[in-house]
Protein backbone atom coordinates (compact mmCIF):
# COMPACT_ATOMS: atom_id res chain seq x y z
CA UNK A 1 0.00 0.00 0.00
CA UNK A 2 1.45 3.21 -1.00
CA UNK A 3 2.40 6.06 1.71
CA UNK A 4 -0.94 8.56 0.56
CA UNK A 5 -3.12 5.59 0.72
CA UNK A 6 -2.28 4.48 3.68
CA UNK A 7 -2.49 8.41 5.15
CA UNK A 8 -5.92 8.67 3.90
CA UNK A 9 -6.99 5.83 5.70
CA UNK A 10 -5.33 7.37 8.76
CA UNK A 11 -7.47 10.39 7.90
CA UNK A 12 -10.26 8.38 7.53
CA UNK A 13 -9.87 6.74 10.69
CA UNK A 14 -9.49 10.18 12.98
CA UNK A 15 -12.33 12.22 11.26
CA UNK A 16 -14.63 9.10 11.75
CA UNK A 17 -13.29 8.58 15.74
CA UNK A 18 -13.82 12.20 16.03
CA UNK A 19 -17.37 12.05 14.60
CA UNK A 20 -18.18 8.94 16.60
CA UNK A 21 -16.69 11.10 19.71
CA UNK A 22 -19.09 14.25 19.30
CA UNK A 23 -22.16 12.05 18.44
CA UNK A 24 -21.18 9.80 21.59
CA UNK A 25 -21.58 13.18 23.74
CA UNK A 26 -23.98 14.94 21.64
CA UNK A 27 -25.64 16.50 24.93
CA UNK A 28 -23.10 18.05 25.50
CA UNK A 29 -21.57 18.87 22.13
CA UNK A 30 -24.53 19.56 20.39
CA UNK A 31 -27.50 20.75 22.56
CA UNK A 32 -25.84 23.41 25.17
CA UNK A 33 -25.26 25.51 22.03
CA UNK A 34 -28.19 25.25 20.32
CA UNK A 35 -29.98 26.15 23.83
CA UNK A 36 -27.82 29.24 24.30
CA UNK A 37 -28.28 30.45 20.82
CA UNK A 38 -32.52 30.22 21.05
CA UNK A 39 -32.14 32.21 24.54
CA UNK A 40 -29.97 34.69 22.64
CA UNK A 41 -32.42 34.82 19.87
CA UNK A 42 -35.51 35.22 22.16
CA UNK A 43 -33.56 37.67 24.21
CA UNK A 44 -31.99 39.92 22.11
CA UNK A 45 -33.41 39.49 19.16
CA UNK A 46 -37.02 39.29 19.75
CA UNK A 47 -37.80 41.25 23.10
CA UNK A 48 -35.13 44.23 23.04
CA UNK A 49 -34.23 43.69 18.96
CA UNK A 50 -38.32 44.49 18.32
CA UNK A 51 -37.38 47.71 20.36
CA UNK A 52 -34.63 48.54 18.48
CA UNK A 53 -36.04 48.50 15.25
CA UNK A 54 -34.40 48.38 11.68
CA UNK A 55 -30.21 48.64 11.65
CA UNK A 56 -28.01 48.56 8.77
CA UNK A 57 -29.45 48.07 5.62
CA UNK A 58 -32.87 47.88 6.03
CA UNK A 59 -32.75 44.62 8.21
CA UNK A 60 -34.47 43.84 11.64
CA UNK A 61 -31.98 43.84 14.70
CA UNK A 62 -33.00 39.74 14.58
CA UNK A 63 -31.79 39.52 11.01
CA UNK A 64 -28.86 41.96 11.77
CA UNK A 65 -27.27 39.45 14.30
CA UNK A 66 -28.36 35.81 13.26
CA UNK A 67 -25.11 35.58 10.98
CA UNK A 68 -23.33 36.90 14.08
CA UNK A 69 -24.76 34.57 16.16
CA UNK A 70 -24.16 31.71 13.98
CA UNK A 71 -20.60 32.20 13.21
CA UNK A 72 -20.02 32.52 17.29
CA UNK A 73 -21.49 29.66 17.64
CA UNK A 74 -19.25 27.89 14.79
CA UNK A 75 -15.71 29.29 16.02
CA UNK A 76 -16.34 28.49 19.47
CA UNK A 77 -17.40 24.34 19.11
CA UNK A 78 -15.26 24.33 16.94
CA UNK A 79 -12.35 25.45 19.15
CA UNK A 80 -14.12 23.99 22.12
CA UNK A 81 -14.17 20.70 20.15
CA UNK A 82 -10.55 20.22 19.66
CA UNK A 83 -8.99 21.55 22.97
CA UNK A 84 -11.10 18.92 24.54
CA UNK A 85 -10.40 16.53 22.34
CA UNK A 86 -6.96 16.76 21.29
CA UNK A 87 -5.68 17.60 25.49
CA UNK A 88 -8.12 14.65 26.30
CA UNK A 89 -6.03 12.67 24.44
CA UNK A 90 -2.58 13.96 26.09
CA UNK A 91 -4.42 13.85 29.58
CA UNK A 92 -5.46 9.85 29.54
CA UNK A 93 -2.19 9.40 27.23
CA UNK A 94 -4.05 7.79 24.13
CA UNK A 95 -2.77 10.50 21.58
CA UNK A 96 0.39 7.97 21.84
CA UNK A 97 -1.42 5.73 19.48
CA UNK A 98 -1.01 8.15 17.27
CA UNK A 99 2.34 9.37 17.68
CA UNK A 100 3.89 5.66 17.51
CA UNK A 101 1.83 5.06 14.39
CA UNK A 102 3.46 5.99 11.10
CA UNK A 103 0.63 8.44 10.93
CA UNK A 104 2.45 11.90 9.78
CA UNK A 105 2.21 15.14 11.37
CA UNK A 106 0.00 16.52 9.20
CA UNK A 107 -2.35 14.02 8.89
CA UNK A 108 -3.27 13.70 12.68
CA UNK A 109 -3.71 17.90 12.39
CA UNK A 110 -5.61 17.34 9.42
CA UNK A 111 -8.17 14.63 11.16
CA UNK A 112 -8.41 16.73 14.23
CA UNK A 113 -9.21 20.24 12.54
CA UNK A 114 -11.58 18.18 10.16
CA UNK A 115 -13.63 16.79 13.63
CA UNK A 116 -13.50 19.75 14.71
CA UNK A 117 -14.96 21.81 11.33
CA UNK A 118 -17.84 19.66 11.70
CA UNK A 119 -19.03 20.42 14.81
CA UNK A 120 -18.53 23.44 14.28
CA UNK A 121 -20.86 23.09 11.06
CA UNK A 122 -23.22 20.97 13.09
CA UNK A 123 -23.87 23.25 15.29
CA UNK A 124 -23.83 26.31 12.83
CA UNK A 125 -26.61 23.96 10.75
CA UNK A 126 -28.60 23.90 14.10
CA UNK A 127 -28.45 27.39 15.34
CA UNK A 128 -29.15 28.71 12.07
CA UNK A 129 -32.70 26.08 11.99
CA UNK A 130 -33.52 27.83 15.27
CA UNK A 131 -33.20 31.34 13.71
CA UNK A 132 -35.43 30.42 11.20
CA UNK A 133 -38.26 30.46 13.61
CA UNK A 134 -37.84 33.59 14.79
CA UNK A 135 -37.03 35.86 11.30
CA UNK A 136 -36.91 35.04 7.62
CA UNK A 137 -33.45 34.57 6.23
CA UNK A 138 -32.35 34.46 2.74
CA UNK A 139 -28.43 33.53 2.14
CA UNK A 140 -27.16 36.27 -0.35
CA UNK A 141 -24.00 34.74 -1.55
CA UNK A 142 -23.84 30.89 -0.49
CA UNK A 143 -20.34 30.46 -1.72
CA UNK A 144 -19.01 33.27 0.49
CA UNK A 145 -21.29 32.43 3.26
CA UNK A 146 -19.42 28.35 3.16
CA UNK A 147 -16.41 29.65 2.53
CA UNK A 148 -16.30 32.03 5.64
CA UNK A 149 -17.66 29.74 7.69
CA UNK A 150 -15.20 26.51 7.03
CA UNK A 151 -12.77 29.39 7.29
CA UNK A 152 -13.70 30.86 10.59
CA UNK A 153 -14.18 26.94 12.21
CA UNK A 154 -10.51 26.08 10.51
CA UNK A 155 -8.80 29.07 12.61
CA UNK A 156 -10.63 28.12 15.10
CA UNK A 157 -9.97 24.54 15.07
CA UNK A 158 -6.14 25.17 14.20
CA UNK A 159 -5.75 28.09 17.53
CA UNK A 160 -8.12 24.65 19.84
CA UNK A 161 -4.93 22.48 19.07
CA UNK A 162 -2.25 25.01 19.89
CA UNK A 163 -3.80 25.57 22.94
CA UNK A 164 -4.08 22.11 23.41
CA UNK A 165 -0.92 21.14 22.78
CA UNK A 166 0.21 23.76 25.46
CA UNK A 167 -2.19 22.93 27.76
CA UNK A 168 -1.26 20.98 30.93
CA UNK A 169 -3.90 20.68 32.74
CA UNK A 170 -7.83 21.55 31.93
CA UNK A 171 -7.65 24.44 33.38
CA UNK A 172 -5.04 25.45 30.44
CA UNK A 173 -7.75 24.84 28.02
CA UNK A 174 -10.86 27.06 29.87
CA UNK A 175 -8.42 30.44 29.98
CA UNK A 176 -8.29 30.95 26.42
CA UNK A 177 -11.95 30.70 25.62
CA UNK A 178 -12.64 32.61 28.72
CA UNK A 179 -10.35 35.61 28.78
CA UNK A 180 -9.32 35.67 25.00
CA UNK A 181 -12.37 34.15 23.17
CA UNK A 182 -15.30 35.51 24.41
CA UNK A 183 -14.25 39.28 24.60
CA UNK A 184 -12.80 39.30 21.27
CA UNK A 185 -16.13 37.47 20.10
CA UNK A 186 -18.67 39.77 21.90
CA UNK A 187 -16.63 43.01 20.67
CA UNK A 188 -16.69 41.48 16.79
CA UNK A 189 -19.58 42.89 15.77
CA UNK A 190 -21.76 40.07 16.89
CA UNK A 191 -24.31 42.44 18.34
CA UNK A 192 -23.63 45.41 16.29
CA UNK A 193 -22.03 46.82 13.31
CA UNK A 194 -18.07 48.59 14.40
CA UNK A 195 -19.31 51.92 12.08
CA UNK A 196 -21.23 52.87 15.28
CA UNK A 197 -18.05 53.08 17.60
CA UNK A 198 -16.01 55.98 17.60
CA UNK A 199 -12.31 56.34 17.16
CA UNK A 200 -10.47 54.81 18.62
CA UNK A 201 -12.62 51.58 19.03
CA UNK A 202 -12.80 51.21 15.87
CA UNK A 203 -9.63 51.21 14.75
CA UNK A 204 -9.28 48.41 17.72
CA UNK A 205 -11.88 46.73 16.29
CA UNK A 206 -10.29 45.75 13.01
CA UNK A 207 -7.40 44.19 14.74
CA UNK A 208 -9.69 41.88 15.77
CA UNK A 209 -9.64 38.40 13.71
CA UNK A 210 -12.92 37.37 14.68
CA UNK A 211 -14.39 40.89 13.13
CA UNK A 212 -13.47 39.60 9.74
CA UNK A 213 -14.84 36.22 10.14
CA UNK A 214 -18.62 37.70 11.26
CA UNK A 215 -18.57 40.30 8.66
CA UNK A 216 -17.76 37.71 5.53
CA UNK A 217 -19.98 35.82 6.82
CA UNK A 218 -22.94 38.43 7.28
CA UNK A 219 -21.77 39.48 3.71
CA UNK A 220 -22.64 36.15 2.79
CA UNK A 221 -26.19 36.15 4.10
CA UNK A 222 -27.21 39.48 4.30
CA UNK A 223 -25.05 41.11 1.96
CA UNK A 224 -23.86 43.95 3.73
CA UNK A 225 -20.59 43.82 6.03
CA UNK A 226 -17.94 46.42 7.84
CA UNK A 227 -15.13 45.45 6.34
CA UNK A 228 -14.20 44.81 2.62
CA UNK A 229 -14.70 40.92 2.54
CA UNK A 230 -11.79 40.83 0.12
CA UNK A 231 -9.64 41.80 2.79
CA UNK A 232 -11.77 39.77 5.21
CA UNK A 233 -11.11 36.62 3.02
CA UNK A 234 -7.31 37.35 3.13
CA UNK A 235 -7.31 38.45 7.09
CA UNK A 236 -8.58 34.54 7.43
CA UNK A 237 -6.52 32.34 4.69
CA UNK A 238 -3.34 34.31 6.48
CA UNK A 239 -4.60 32.85 9.81
CA UNK A 240 -5.10 29.74 8.68
CA UNK A 241 -1.31 29.67 7.07
CA UNK A 242 0.17 31.06 9.95
CA UNK A 243 -1.52 28.84 12.62
CA UNK A 244 -0.76 25.74 10.49
CA UNK A 245 2.68 26.67 10.59
CA UNK A 246 2.50 27.05 14.16
CA UNK A 247 0.62 23.81 14.35
CA UNK A 248 2.42 21.91 12.33
CA UNK A 249 5.74 22.87 14.06
CA UNK A 250 4.74 22.13 17.55
CA UNK A 251 4.28 18.61 16.35
CA UNK A 252 7.30 18.28 14.46
CA UNK A 253 9.18 19.26 18.09
CA UNK A 254 7.04 17.59 19.94
CA UNK A 255 6.11 20.66 22.15
CA UNK A 256 4.32 19.01 25.26
CA UNK A 257 3.96 15.48 23.48
CA UNK A 258 7.16 13.80 23.18
CA UNK A 259 9.65 14.32 26.11
CA UNK B 1 25.04 -13.37 4.61
CA UNK B 2 24.08 -12.57 8.00
CA UNK B 3 19.96 -11.52 8.22
CA UNK B 4 19.16 -7.70 8.86
CA UNK B 5 19.11 -7.27 12.75
CA UNK B 6 15.85 -6.82 14.14
CA UNK B 7 16.63 -3.83 16.20
CA UNK B 8 20.63 -2.28 16.47
CA UNK B 9 20.77 0.75 19.07
CA UNK B 10 23.99 2.80 18.42
CA UNK B 11 25.72 4.88 20.79
CA UNK B 12 21.61 6.33 21.79
CA UNK B 13 22.03 9.22 24.05
CA UNK B 14 19.38 11.12 25.74
CA UNK B 15 19.34 13.98 28.30
CA UNK B 16 16.31 15.18 29.73
CA UNK B 17 15.66 19.25 29.85
CA UNK B 18 15.99 19.25 33.66
CA UNK B 19 19.38 17.28 33.02
CA UNK B 20 18.78 14.03 33.88
CA UNK B 21 21.26 12.06 31.74
CA UNK B 22 18.67 8.98 31.15
CA UNK B 23 21.03 7.65 28.56
CA UNK B 24 24.96 7.60 28.34
CA UNK B 25 25.76 6.43 24.53
CA UNK B 26 24.18 2.57 25.08
CA UNK B 27 24.68 0.10 22.12
CA UNK B 28 23.35 -3.06 21.43
CA UNK B 29 21.94 -5.40 19.13
CA UNK B 30 18.98 -7.77 18.55
CA UNK B 31 18.86 -10.57 16.06
CA UNK B 32 15.53 -11.31 14.29
CA UNK B 33 13.00 -13.82 16.03
CA UNK B 34 14.82 -13.11 19.58
CA UNK B 35 13.36 -12.96 22.18
CA UNK B 36 15.60 -10.73 24.21
CA UNK B 37 15.18 -9.23 27.56
CA UNK B 38 16.00 -5.73 28.37
CA UNK B 39 15.74 -5.43 32.22
CA UNK B 40 16.96 -2.99 34.89
CA UNK B 41 15.97 -1.41 38.47
CA UNK B 42 13.31 1.13 38.28
CA UNK B 43 14.64 4.84 36.64
CA UNK B 44 17.71 2.75 34.72
CA UNK B 45 16.61 4.11 31.40
CA UNK B 46 14.52 1.62 30.11
CA UNK B 47 11.67 3.29 28.55
CA UNK B 48 13.64 6.01 27.95
CA UNK B 49 14.94 3.81 25.47
CA UNK B 50 11.69 2.24 24.31
CA UNK B 51 10.39 5.80 24.10
CA UNK B 52 12.97 6.55 21.66
CA UNK B 53 12.73 3.52 20.11
CA UNK B 54 8.95 4.08 19.27
CA UNK B 55 9.01 8.02 18.58
CA UNK B 56 7.69 8.68 22.08
CA UNK B 57 10.98 10.34 23.74
CA UNK B 58 13.36 12.52 21.17
CA UNK B 59 16.90 11.08 21.35
CA UNK B 60 19.47 13.24 22.27
CA UNK B 61 22.27 11.60 19.44
CA UNK B 62 22.99 7.85 18.51
CA UNK B 63 20.30 6.29 16.17
CA UNK B 64 18.63 3.25 16.12
CA UNK B 65 17.75 1.13 13.29
CA UNK B 66 14.55 -1.30 13.19
CA UNK B 67 15.16 -3.55 10.26
CA UNK B 68 17.64 -1.67 9.11
CA UNK B 69 15.16 1.64 9.13
CA UNK B 70 16.17 4.48 11.03
CA UNK B 71 14.47 5.75 13.49
CA UNK B 72 15.66 9.17 13.49
CA UNK B 73 16.36 9.24 9.45
CA UNK B 74 12.73 7.13 8.83
CA UNK B 75 9.91 7.01 11.66
CA UNK B 76 7.25 6.34 9.71
CA UNK B 77 8.89 3.35 8.05
CA UNK B 78 10.49 2.56 11.28
CA UNK B 79 7.36 2.92 13.06
CA UNK B 80 4.79 0.40 10.80
CA UNK B 81 7.67 -2.76 11.44
CA UNK B 82 7.22 -1.87 15.47
CA UNK B 83 4.12 -2.76 17.82
CA UNK B 84 4.32 -1.18 21.40
CA UNK B 85 2.60 -2.37 24.39
CA UNK B 86 3.46 0.48 26.93
CA UNK B 87 3.69 0.29 31.13
CA UNK B 88 0.69 2.65 31.25
CA UNK B 89 -2.60 2.33 29.98
CA UNK B 90 -2.65 4.53 27.29
CA UNK B 91 -6.06 3.93 25.41
CA UNK B 92 -9.33 6.20 25.76
CA UNK B 93 -11.45 4.36 28.46
CA UNK B 94 -14.61 5.49 26.85
CA UNK B 95 -14.08 3.94 23.73
CA UNK B 96 -14.97 -0.08 23.18
CA UNK B 97 -11.82 -2.92 22.66
CA UNK B 98 -13.12 -3.53 19.01
CA UNK B 99 -13.17 0.53 17.91
CA UNK B 100 -9.40 0.93 19.91
CA UNK B 101 -7.96 -1.83 17.65
CA UNK B 102 -9.79 -1.22 14.88
CA UNK B 103 -8.90 2.41 15.11
CA UNK B 104 -5.27 1.66 15.87
CA UNK B 105 -4.72 -0.13 12.40
CA UNK B 106 -6.45 2.96 10.91
CA UNK B 107 -3.25 4.87 11.96
CA UNK B 108 -1.41 2.31 10.14
CA UNK B 109 -3.04 2.93 6.81
CA UNK B 110 -4.81 -0.70 7.20
CA UNK B 111 -8.32 -0.79 5.73
CA UNK B 112 -11.10 -1.01 7.84
CA UNK B 113 -12.49 -4.36 6.75
CA UNK B 114 -8.79 -6.16 7.56
CA UNK B 115 -8.77 -3.89 10.51
CA UNK B 116 -11.94 -5.41 11.61
CA UNK B 117 -10.79 -9.11 10.81
CA UNK B 118 -7.68 -8.52 12.59
CA UNK B 119 -9.30 -7.14 15.54
CA UNK B 120 -11.54 -10.18 15.55
CA UNK B 121 -8.61 -12.39 15.46
CA UNK B 122 -6.52 -11.08 18.06
CA UNK B 123 -9.63 -10.16 20.76
CA UNK B 124 -10.51 -13.75 20.26
CA UNK B 125 -6.81 -15.13 21.06
CA UNK B 126 -6.75 -12.85 23.63
CA UNK B 127 -9.73 -13.72 25.06
CA UNK B 128 -11.30 -10.71 25.06
CA UNK B 129 -14.30 -11.22 22.45
CA UNK B 130 -16.94 -11.12 24.54
CA UNK B 131 -15.88 -7.46 26.10
CA UNK B 132 -15.37 -6.16 22.17
CA UNK B 133 -18.39 -3.60 22.84
CA UNK B 134 -18.21 -2.57 26.13
CA UNK B 135 -16.79 0.47 27.23
CA UNK B 136 -12.78 -0.26 27.67
CA UNK B 137 -13.39 1.25 31.52
CA UNK B 138 -15.58 -1.17 32.73
CA UNK B 139 -12.52 -4.05 31.78
CA UNK B 140 -10.09 -5.68 35.04
CA UNK B 141 -6.55 -4.41 35.13
CA UNK B 142 -5.71 -7.72 33.43
CA UNK B 143 -7.94 -7.49 30.65
CA UNK B 144 -6.86 -3.99 29.79
CA UNK B 145 -3.29 -5.10 29.38
CA UNK B 146 -4.58 -7.69 27.23
CA UNK B 147 -6.51 -5.56 25.61
CA UNK B 148 -3.00 -3.62 24.25
CA UNK B 149 -1.39 -6.79 23.08
CA UNK B 150 -4.10 -6.87 21.17
CA UNK B 151 -3.80 -3.41 19.97
CA UNK B 152 0.06 -3.45 19.48
CA UNK B 153 -1.00 -6.48 17.35
CA UNK B 154 -3.18 -4.97 14.84
CA UNK B 155 0.01 -3.94 12.39
CA UNK B 156 1.13 -7.36 13.05
CA UNK B 157 4.47 -6.49 13.79
CA UNK B 158 7.92 -7.35 13.13
CA UNK B 159 9.63 -6.53 16.77
CA UNK B 160 6.76 -6.24 19.23
CA UNK B 161 8.19 -4.54 22.62
CA UNK B 162 6.59 -4.73 25.77
CA UNK B 163 7.32 -2.69 28.15
CA UNK B 164 6.33 -4.51 31.88
CA UNK B 165 2.90 -5.95 30.35
CA UNK B 166 2.15 -8.07 32.82
CA UNK B 167 2.53 -5.29 36.01
CA UNK B 168 -0.21 -6.33 38.43
CA UNK B 169 -1.66 -8.90 36.67
CA UNK B 170 -2.81 -12.36 38.41
CA UNK B 171 -0.84 -15.58 37.16
CA UNK B 172 -3.37 -17.28 35.37
CA UNK B 173 -3.34 -13.95 32.82
CA UNK B 174 0.20 -13.45 33.17
CA UNK B 175 0.51 -17.49 31.91
CA UNK B 176 -1.93 -16.81 29.48
CA UNK B 177 -0.53 -13.70 28.48
CA UNK B 178 3.24 -15.63 28.02
CA UNK B 179 1.61 -18.50 25.91
CA UNK B 180 0.29 -15.60 23.51
CA UNK B 181 3.50 -13.78 23.24
CA UNK B 182 5.45 -17.08 23.11
CA UNK B 183 3.30 -18.23 20.29
CA UNK B 184 3.82 -14.56 18.22
CA UNK B 185 7.66 -15.64 18.60
CA UNK B 186 7.50 -18.78 17.47
CA UNK B 187 5.56 -17.35 14.78
CA UNK B 188 8.94 -15.53 13.64
CA UNK B 189 7.97 -11.83 15.76
CA UNK B 190 10.93 -10.38 17.22
CA UNK B 191 9.91 -10.01 20.92
CA UNK B 192 11.57 -6.83 23.38
CA UNK B 193 10.69 -7.19 27.08
CA UNK B 194 11.03 -5.55 30.11
CA UNK B 195 9.89 -7.06 33.24
CA UNK B 196 10.50 -7.07 37.18
CA UNK B 197 9.39 -10.68 37.15
CA UNK B 198 12.84 -12.06 36.36
CA UNK B 199 11.52 -15.46 36.76
CA UNK B 200 9.12 -14.42 33.66
CA UNK B 201 12.56 -12.91 31.48
CA UNK B 202 14.68 -16.03 32.57
CA UNK B 203 11.96 -18.37 31.54
CA UNK B 204 10.75 -16.67 27.98
CA UNK B 205 14.16 -14.97 26.34
CA UNK B 206 17.10 -16.32 24.76
CA UNK B 207 19.06 -12.93 25.66
CA UNK B 208 19.46 -10.38 27.85
CA UNK B 209 20.68 -7.05 28.27
CA UNK B 210 20.64 -5.10 31.77
CA UNK B 211 20.58 -1.62 32.04
CA UNK B 212 22.11 0.44 34.36
CA UNK B 213 22.48 4.47 34.84
CA UNK B 214 21.99 4.77 31.46
CA UNK B 215 24.38 1.95 30.76
CA UNK B 216 24.83 -1.22 29.44
CA UNK B 217 25.87 -2.99 32.22
CA UNK B 218 25.74 -6.54 31.01
CA UNK B 219 24.97 -8.34 27.46
CA UNK B 220 24.68 -11.56 26.92
CA UNK B 221 23.13 -15.03 26.09
CA UNK B 222 20.61 -15.86 29.22
CA UNK B 223 22.34 -19.79 29.14
CA UNK B 224 25.91 -17.49 29.67
CA UNK B 225 24.51 -15.34 32.44
CA UNK B 226 22.66 -17.97 34.63
CA UNK B 227 26.54 -20.01 33.91
CA UNK B 228 28.37 -17.56 36.19
CA UNK B 229 25.75 -17.80 38.98
CA UNK B 230 28.29 -20.23 41.05
CA UNK B 231 26.44 -20.33 44.35
CA UNK B 232 22.81 -21.30 45.04
CA UNK B 233 20.68 -20.86 47.98
CA UNK B 234 17.99 -22.96 49.42
CA UNK B 235 15.55 -22.86 51.66
CA UNK B 236 15.20 -25.85 53.85
CA UNK B 237 11.93 -26.76 55.98
CA UNK B 238 13.37 -29.08 59.07
CA UNK B 239 11.84 -30.79 61.91
CA UNK B 240 13.41 -28.80 64.58
CA UNK B 241 16.44 -26.62 64.86
CA UNK B 242 19.28 -27.08 66.94
CA UNK B 243 20.35 -23.70 69.38
CA UNK B 244 23.32 -23.28 67.61
CA UNK B 245 23.85 -23.82 63.82
CA UNK B 246 26.52 -26.48 63.05
CA UNK B 247 29.65 -24.75 60.75
CA UNK B 248 29.72 -26.86 57.82
CA UNK B 249 32.61 -26.46 55.01
CA UNK B 250 31.54 -25.08 52.09
CA UNK B 251 27.98 -24.57 52.93
CA UNK B 252 27.23 -21.22 55.02
CA UNK B 253 23.95 -21.75 56.95
CA UNK B 254 21.27 -18.97 58.30
CA UNK B 255 18.06 -19.67 60.53
CA UNK B 256 15.08 -17.80 59.13
CA UNK B 257 12.82 -19.10 62.09
CA UNK B 258 12.26 -22.27 63.68
CA UNK B 259 11.45 -24.38 61.28
CA UNK B 260 13.42 -22.85 58.36
CA UNK B 261 16.95 -22.60 57.27
CA UNK B 262 18.89 -21.19 54.43
CA UNK B 263 21.95 -23.32 52.99
CA UNK B 264 24.26 -20.92 50.74
CA UNK B 265 26.39 -23.15 48.69
CA UNK B 266 28.62 -23.58 45.57
CA UNK B 267 26.91 -25.23 42.78
CA UNK B 268 29.20 -28.06 42.65
CA UNK B 269 28.81 -28.59 46.37
CA UNK B 270 26.62 -32.33 46.10
CA UNK B 271 23.35 -31.87 47.96
CA UNK B 272 23.58 -35.80 49.76
CA UNK B 273 26.96 -34.59 51.80
CA UNK B 274 24.51 -31.56 52.41
CA UNK B 275 21.69 -33.58 53.70
CA UNK B 276 24.00 -36.12 56.09
CA UNK B 277 25.92 -32.97 57.66
CA UNK B 278 22.26 -31.59 58.98
CA UNK B 279 22.05 -35.09 59.82
CA UNK B 280 24.68 -36.16 61.86
CA UNK B 281 23.70 -32.93 63.69
CA UNK B 282 20.23 -34.07 64.37
CA UNK B 283 18.39 -31.70 61.67
CA UNK B 284 16.21 -33.55 59.72
CA UNK B 285 14.73 -32.17 56.79
CA UNK B 286 11.16 -32.55 55.60
CA UNK B 287 11.27 -30.29 51.94
CA UNK B 288 13.20 -27.38 50.19
CA UNK B 289 12.87 -25.41 47.75
CA UNK B 290 15.24 -22.44 45.93
CA UNK B 291 15.11 -19.14 47.60
CA UNK B 292 15.15 -17.05 44.61
CA UNK B 293 15.05 -17.77 40.80
CA UNK B 294 18.86 -17.63 39.50
CA UNK B 295 18.22 -14.71 37.27
CA UNK B 296 17.05 -12.26 40.13
CA UNK B 297 20.33 -13.09 42.57
CA UNK B 298 22.49 -12.41 38.79
CA UNK B 299 20.44 -9.43 38.70
CA UNK B 300 20.92 -8.10 42.21
CA UNK B 301 24.32 -8.64 42.06
CA UNK B 302 25.11 -7.49 38.47
CA UNK B 303 23.46 -3.89 39.55
CA UNK B 304 24.80 -3.59 42.80
CA UNK B 305 28.37 -4.76 41.30
CA UNK B 306 28.07 -1.98 38.96
CA UNK B 307 27.06 0.76 41.36
CA UNK B 308 30.45 -0.74 43.04
CA UNK B 309 32.13 -0.03 40.03
CA UNK B 310 32.29 -3.12 38.49
CA UNK B 311 30.95 -3.68 34.97
CA UNK B 312 29.46 -6.37 33.41
CA UNK B 313 31.22 -9.98 32.83
CA UNK B 314 30.52 -10.41 28.91
CA UNK B 315 29.71 -8.58 25.86
CA UNK B 316 28.64 -10.65 23.50
CA UNK B 317 25.09 -12.42 22.18
CA UNK B 318 23.70 -15.63 20.73
CA UNK B 319 21.69 -15.21 17.84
Amino acid sequence: MSNTAANLVALNTLVRREIVRIMRIWTQTLIPPAITMTLYFVIFGKLIGSRIGNIEGGFTYMQYIVPGLVMMSIITNSYGNISSSFFGAKFSRAVEEMLVSPMPNWVILLGYVIGAVARGLVVGILVLLIALFFTDLHVMHPLITFASVLLGATIFSLAGFVNAVYAKKFDDIALVPTFILTPLTYLGGVFYSVNMLGEPWQAISRANPILYMVNAFRFGVLGISDVHVGVAFVVMLGFVAGLSIVALQLLKRGVGLRS
Amino acid sequence: MSPTPALVVDNLRKTYSNGVEALKGISLTVQPGDFFALLGPNGAGKSTLIGILSSLVNSSGGDAQVFGVSVNKDRSAAMRLIGLVPQEINFNQFEKPFDICVNEAGFYGIPRKIAAERAEKYLKELRLWDKAQMQARTLSGGMKRRLMIARAMMNEPKLLILDEPTAGVDIEIRRSMWQFVSGINAAGTTVILTTHYLEEAESLCRNIAIIDHGTIIENTTMKRLLATLDVETFVLDVVAMPDELPTLPGVTLRRRDDHTLEAEMARSHDLNSLFAALSSHGIMVTSMRNKTNRLEELFVRLVEGGRNGKTGIHEEQAA
